[in-house]
Order: structure tokens, then sequence, then C-alpha cells
């Protein structure tokens, strides 16, 4: 997923320089110095990670039913994994000197769920006005808001996440009021005192952008640009032109040098976007404005990575695929807007029927709670209108799809020896409505056990409060 | 255009109206009544003029009906929606299809949803087909007035007859959401009913000069007049509520109406006072998972709410408040799935297969008052009756056939259809429109 946009941002690199070279050559002789490099003009991770995995016993999980998160499975197989991370993947495995063995009988084995749309920590619980950080709507276009800077690390949502759901990775967007609603977040569903202790290490930013009723109700409203659909994308067009013109004095400076060019915030955004560095997650329900944004991009240089709601993306699942854009989706939520009206329940089987990508997604801090059982309704759905996945292919909807539209599949989502080894043991089928997480571990440490209280998240929020530590 | 293709869809769906009642013998079925219990095996399911006329193992089929095998399968009553606005909202945020809240009008406990609910609303359609037969339907409250409205009990079924009983209860908020609508506070909320109390009574003794102050009013002459039956006791007054204290202030209204017949809705807490709301004998359609502390009033949110009121006595079936209640009823089947689930969990407490299955059939029914009617196979119950692939709480199992009040049901909505269009994406010969 992250490779085209690299080949493509450099394509366009490439392009740039060729279209001034002389130009280019001249100022350069002139100024007859360099710049300090591409990608140096200016910080790129001003909020590092401080994430660090908490320590964990080396584990070995027997006799347990495994799905890889890559569509492998096994019977009655084994995972080892430590220091963090997953050592091996088999049928058996022995235990060697001071590996704790689980036995897995009757119990399933998968790489922890991945929620590529969540509002944790920007909109948490409680849903009051003060905590209410998501939107930034004074204005439709803010590429230069990053949710990180509204997450509450202390939203119980997490633990709620883990406990319940078997969530180790999640992305948290702004939210849709907004054209560009600013950057995403990727972090370990691990509590921490900071939002930079739960970043996840490594992961790109992602840009959230929105169509459809959403910007043009709000700004529309306001008595301003766009009102209208056709105004969304004026607005998104004339926002890309600024940024292929930012971006192009940004390249010179860094390459040539001379005299920087101004910072503005926003535009360092959208210049990641065309370099590559950060991936569009974009909100849009509806077939013809998917199409009408995949022109978009082709048009600026930029590559939508997945559509998140995407209701409507079975009717152009074969565009999607040409496209190498992922659709990340609900089960079942339908007609609570008009864009939503034309949900069908086998909008993921169709997807995957057709070869897009496709994955399940949240958009809840309720429905995060059961992404598993999410997948479970799609896949159900598929199969009875013809369509039959196994078990095993449909996990991926919840592991390395998902990890791959976030650009962190080389460090998670699927039990692969050397990748973080976030893995949940579920007390049964987690296809099953009668299934819960057991225990969940994320980067080899156990961090939910469902016999151990003490590995029972409770944030700052709820303590002291009623029902602290209670089961959830 | 849009009219066209509306007068196209409506003549199509008369073409497809379902047969009238008539006698049905499930055979060879895997019965569950809905009472609580288990599943039999082996059980026949006799619905006769739209009843139930018996139920379970070694039940004799009547002559001349039309018998279908069940070949094993699950047979169930319908799912009896406990909390719902389906009906009454086609597409929430389309102002003129949803009919849940009136902002604008001067009335309050009169408004009533009974003319409101659109059989032909696609919600109907696509939870029928998930085995969804009845519902309660209550109207949502605006600014200014803590009740709501009169609400109904509807049936799902594909007929122009959707409401098996209008003005059914009055439906008020508390806490949070009825401190906000009447001004302010709590204190403010509380004011109000004890205010409208006052002027109901005043309407009581004398209808005639009860003095009708219009707009300015805090309850028109409609509106005291259709809280007579609440404060008499003969419609139950469904309440909102959701902390712990709030749910002993709603129990304590009793002392003052000790006629009243309260139902909680919601009541997140509720496990922390269970012992208070058994002992007050007051049924609740309770949030089945709701384990967040979405507001200041769900501190003690948790998913064994339902499992410890049970425990205490408590009658209480799952209510889907503020939970896409317009249009996902449907979801109350894995709703109580996850309850039976709770029962691996240690220190957590579920329902058992049977109390969790009546949960969504029988329990809110009787918690309506209505159990003798809906929401079980026992007889003389209405014949909503569901024919299942697999167990019902089970994710990934179907309606296979769907009858309300014996009258079989089409398997249908847009959603199949949209399906059906597109499962190959691509164009055929000619554009999809051409392709129904």
């Amino acid at each position: 997923m992250f490779r085209p946009i690299l080949v493509l941002g450099t394509a366009l690199a490439l392009a740039s320089c060729a279209g001034d070279g002389n130009h280019a050559q001249s100022a350069s002789s002139e100024a007859g110095s360099t710049g300090p490099g591409r990608g140096k003009g200016y910080a790129h991770d001003p909020f590092p990670s401080t994430y660090r995995a908490y320590p964990g016993a080396p584990t070995l999980v027997t006799n347990v039913t495994i799905f890889d998160g890559e569509g492998g499975r096994i019977d009655n197989g084994s995972v080892l994994f430590r220091d963090g991370k997953i050592v091996e993947i088999a049928q058996t495995i022995e235990a060697g000197a001071g590996v704790t063995v689980i036995d897995g009988r009757g119990k399933y084995l998968t790489p922890g769920v991945i929620d590529i749309h969540s509002h944790l920590g920007d909109y948490p619980s409680p849903g009051v006005e003060a905590l209410s950080d998501g939107n930034e709507i004074t204005s439709p276009v803010t590429p230069e808001v990053w949710a990180e800077h509204s997450v509450w690390p202390q939203d119980p949502g997490f633990g709620r996440a883990l406990a319940n759901g078997g969530v180790t990775t999640l992305q948290i967007l702004p939210g849709s009021a907004n054209l560009f609603g600013g950057r995403s977040v990727t972090v370990k569903n691990v509590y921490a005192r900071t939002m930079q202790g739960m970043k996840f290490p490594g992961a790109p930013y992602g840009l959230k952008m929105a169509c459809g009723e959403n910007p043009k109700r709000v700004y529309g409203g306001k008595g301003r640009a766009p009102s209208t659909r056709m105004g969304n994308i004026a607005v998104d067009r004339a926002t890309w032109a600024k940024a292929v013109e930012y971006k192009r004095r940004w390249d010179k400076y860094e390459d040539k040098g001379g005299e920087p060019p101004a910072r503005d915030l926003a535009m360092d955004t959208l210049r990641g976007v065309l370099d590559g560095e950060i991936l569009v997650q974009n909100h849009c329900y509806r077939a013809d404005e998917m199409a009408v944004v995949l022109d978009m991009a082709k048009e600026f240089g930029y590559k939508v990575t997945a559509f998140h709601h995407a209701v409507e993306a079975y009717k152009i699942a074969d565009l999607l695929k040409a496209n190498n854009t992922c659709a990340a989706v609900w089960a079942d939520w339908y007609g609570f807007k008009m864009e939503a009206y034309d949900a069908v329940p086998e909008n993921l089987a169709i997807l995957e029927k057709e070869g897009a990508c496709a994955m399940i997604h949240s958009d809840d801090q309720n429905g995060i709670q059961r992404l598993n059982q999410e997948v479970a309704k799609a896949r159900a759905s598929g199969r009875k209108a013809g369509f039959d996945i196994s078990e095993a292919q449909a996990w991926r909807w919840l592991a390395i799809n998902p990890a791959k539209a976030l650009g962190i599949a080389d460090k998670t989502g699927s039990l692969k020896p050397g990748k973080m080894a976030d893995v949940v043991l579920w007390n049964g089928n987690p296809f099953s409505v009668y299934t819960r997480p057991q225990m969940v571990w994320v980067d080899g440490a156990l961090l939910y056990d469902a016999n151990n209280p003490k590995l029972r998240p409770v944030s700052d929020f709820e303590l002291g409060q009623p029902g602290e530590g209670d089961v959830k | 255009m849009i009219r066209n293709l509306l007068l196209s869809a409506s003549a199509m769906l008369a073409i497809a109206a379902p047969a009238a009642a008539q006698t049905v013998v499930i055979t060879n079925a895997k019965v569950v009544i809905g009472d609580g219990a288990g599943p039999v095996e082996g059980g026949t399911v006799v619905i006769r003029d739209g009843r139930v006329v018996a139920a379970g193992a070694g039940v004799a089929a009547p002559a001349g009906a039309r018998v279908i095998d069940a070949g094993g399968r699950w047979v169930t009553p319908g799912i009896f929606a406990g909390f719902t606005r389906m009906g009454i909202v086609e597409v929430d945020a389309v102002e003129g299809t949803n009919d849940t809240a009136a902002g604008s009008s001067p009335f309050n406990a009169a408004l009533d949803v009974a003319p409101a609910v659109n059989p032909k609303s696609s919600p109907l359609a696509i939870n029928r087909l998930e085995g969804v037969t009845r519902a309660v339907v209550a109207p949502d409250n605006s600014r200014g007035s803590i009740f709501a409205g009169q609400g109904a009990v509807i049936d799902l079924g594909a007929d122009m007859d959707p409401v098996a009983k209008p003005r059914a209860f009055q439906f008020m908020e508390y806490g949070e959401a009825g401190a906000r609508a009447a001004g302010g506070s709590r204190a403010a909320a509380y004011a109000m009913f004890r205010n409208a109390l006052f002027e109901v009574r005043d309407y009581i003794r004398s209808p005639a000069s009860f003095a009708d102050r219009g707009k300015d009013a805090l309850l028109t002459r409609a509106d005291a007049e259709a809280l007579v039956p609440v404060v008499q006791g003969r419609v139950p007054l469904l309440v909102h509520v959701e902390r712990g204290s709030d749910i002993l202030t709603v129990l304590a209204l009793k002392k003052e109406v000790p006629a009243l017949k309260l139902v909680l809705v919601g009541a997140t807490e509720g496990w922390t006072v269970a012992r208070d709301i058994a002992a007050a004998g007051v049924p609740v359609l309770a949030s089945a998972l709701a384990d967040l502390p979405e507001s200041f009033e769900q501190l003690a949110a948790t998913q064994s709410n339902i499992g410890r009121m049970k425990a205490a006595g408590v009658l209480v079936g799952i209510g889907t408040i503020n939970q896409d209640e317009a249009r996902q009823a449907r979801w109350e089947k894995q709703y109580a799935g996850n309850l039976v689930a709770l029962g691996k969990l240690p220190g957590a407490s579920g329902l058992s297969w049977g109390e969790a299955f009546a949960a969504i059939t029988s329990r809110p029914a009787e918690a309506m008052g209505m159990g003798a009617e809906f929401g079980s196979l026992k007889p003389g119950r209405h014949g909503d009756v569901v024919i299942w692939d697999g167990d019902p709480l089970e994710i990934g199992s179907s309606a296979v056939n769907v009858f309300i009040d014996g009258v079989e049901q089409p398997m249908t909505s847009r959603q199949t259809r949209l399906r059906d269009r597109y499962w190959e994406p691509k164009e055929g010969a000619l554009p999809k429109a051409y392709q129904h």
C-alpha cells in the first residue's frame, strides 16, 4: 500500500523538476548553494512517539485454532512470542526453558484487532462538550490540525476496546465536518499518561478528508462555501492546486537552497500527502462521489489510500480495485442519513468477491468492542447471498487489511515471525456471539486477562467513581 | 421522476401483498416458547385465525391446515423490540421523514405517534426479514417539556395496518435529557412533572372548566387529557432514566401517584439500585450492552447490568434507546447473545440462553403489560412466529419464514433489491437502472 504512493510521489517530484529544470538550474547557480536536503526543511515528527512496550514473559500458546490474519488457519496449532515479537507459528512448537505455556484447547488465537476508524480520545466518554475535540469546524479546510493534539489518553473507551474487543491498534481521526479534517494518529491501545506514550512508533500519518453531506451542511449552514457537492470539490481542488505549488517551492528550496519559502502548516500536511508520506483516509459514502474523488486524486498526483464508511463501495468494487484503493466499512449501518440510504449488508462481501481491498471499521465507541462480530455478520451476509469466504480469510478484514491501509503491515496485523506480538486469545470461536477475549497481549505484554481483575485497565476518569474496576 | 418511482414501487408491493391468515401447523420444530425456557426438540406450533393455538411437544396438528415441516429448525416467537422509533423515521437526517419529535408544536404529552407510523418505511421491511415482528414505538421529547407524547405498539407486517395498540403509553425524559428540556436542572424536570400532576387532577375534577391557556401553558387541554390515563394507572408511563439516584427519584413518584404504572427505560445504573427496582415492582426496558460512562449519569455502566437486575428479581427486557432505535431493532438478537456470552466471563452477570431470548420477546411485552398478547408462543398470543435456520441469537442465523398475526411475510427489502442489482457491479448490456 505504502510503496506505490512513494513511487507516485517520486515520479511527481521528478516531473516537477523536469518542468522547470532550466529555471531551477540557473537559480541554483546564481545562489551557488545547495539546500538542506529533501524532507529536511522542517521537522516532520515534532511530537515523536515515546511508546515503549511493557515487559512480557516468553509465551507459547498450544493446541489452539489460529487465524494468522493473512488468511491462513492452523487447527490445533502453536504460536510462540518472546521479547515483544512473534517468534514462530506452527503446528507444534517445543516449549523452551522459561516459556509460559498456555493450553489453548477449544480457544482461538488471532492477531490483535485493528480499527482503522476511531474517535476514541478526541470524542471520548463522557461525551461532554468540554471533551469534544474531534472537529475543527471553523473552516472547511484544516489540514493543519492534528487529531493527536485532541486525544485524551484517559478515555475509558480504550480499555473497553481492549478488554471486550481485543483491539490492539487504532487510528484516531478528526471528524468529517471538514473537507480537509486534519491529520490522524495511529496508536497502540495501551494506556499512557500522554498521547505520545500511546503513539504507534513509525506509523505514517493519515489525512482525513470528507465528501458529501457533512462539509456542505456544516459550512453551507454558516453561509459560506461549500454548500453543495460541487462546492466541496471546488474547494478541494483549489486547495490541492495551492498544495502542488507549495510543494514545488519547498522541493526547490530543499534541493537547491536559497531563501526558504514561508511555512504553512496546512500545506505541510498536503505536501506530505503529495510526497506519499501521509496517507489519505477519505470519508465518503456514495459511489459516484468516490469516483469523482479518484479522478481528483489523479489530477493532483496523490493517492486515496482508503475510503471510509463507503456504504456504496459495492457499486464500484471494480473501480476501487483498479485504483488500488481500499474501502473501510460497517457491517450493517444504514439509513441514518441520505448518503447512507443505499447500504447493504453484503458490502464487504461484494468488495471481497470483486478482489477489492476491504476491511471493517467501527467509527463508534461501542462498535469497536465487537468488530469480530461485525466481521462475522458481514461474512454471514455474503455467504447467504452465495459468496463463501472462510473465517480465516474474513479475519483479514480486521487484521492485515487495515494494517496495510495504515502503512504498518510490516510491523503488525498478522502472526508472522518478527512482527509485533499483538495477540488475542479468544475463549471460543470469535465468529460466534458467545465468544469473548480471554487474554490480550500488546507487543508481547499481557495487558488483559479475563481471569485477573488486576489486569483490567481503569482510566484516571473512572478511578473513585461508581463501578470502578468492575467487569465492563 | 421521484414520484413515478415511488408510485411504481408501491404498485409492486401491492402485488406482493401477503396472503390472509390461515391455519398453519409447523411440525418437527425446535420450539422456543419465549418464556425463559430453552428450546424443545420435536415440537409443533399451531397458528389459527392469527393467534397461537398451541406450541410445544406432543401438540396435535389439526386437519386441513397448511403444514410446514421445519426439518428440526428453530421456531420461536418473533422479536418484540422493547423500545424503538421504528416506523416514524425513514432517514433520520431528512426532516420531512422524521416524525420523532416536534420542537415547534405547542403540544407535548398529547402528541400521538400512531397516525405517523408508516408501514412502508424501509426499516420495517429490513427488520421484519430478520425476525422482528413487534415494536414499542416511542416519540422523542423536545426542549420545553419532559413529556414526549403517546407511543404505540406496532407490528411489522407488510400491510397498511401497522398499529397494534395506539396510545399504549406515555414517554417521559428524566435525568440529563429531562433536565435540559425542563429548563436546565433535574429540579426543574421534577417540578414540571408535579405541575403536570396538579393540572391533570384539575382536569379530571372538571374537564369542562379546565382553562386552556394555549401556547402559554406548560400543558394544553389536550396534553392534560392525554395524561389522565397515566395518572389513573390505565396507561404506563415510560421514563428514560440512567443514574442510580435518578432511578430512586422516579420510583418515588409512585408515592405521589400510587396508581402510576412505571416502566424504566435505559437504566444504565439500574444494577446499583436493583433491589429497590424489584421491590417497587417496576419493570425495565434496559440498554443491553451500554458499558461506557458516556455521560455523568452512566458512570457505573456495565454489560452485567441486565444480568444483575434480573438476579435481583427485576422484570427486565431489552430496549434500544439512543442506539439507532429507528432502524436497528434487529441488533437486539446480537445484544441478547452477548448477554449469554457473559456467562463465560469471570465476575460478569449474564443471562441463560432462555432468559436472553425472553429478554427480546416475552419480557419486554410483559413490561408493557402486554404479555398476554405478544412475545411468546403460549396459547392465545398473536401469531408472530419465526422459523430460523439456526440459533436465532447466533450471528449468521437467518429468519427463513416470518409470520405476523399468522400471515406469512415477504422476505425482501430495498437492501435485498440493491444487493441483487449490484451483486455483479459492472454494467451489463443495459444500465443498472434497467435491471429489476
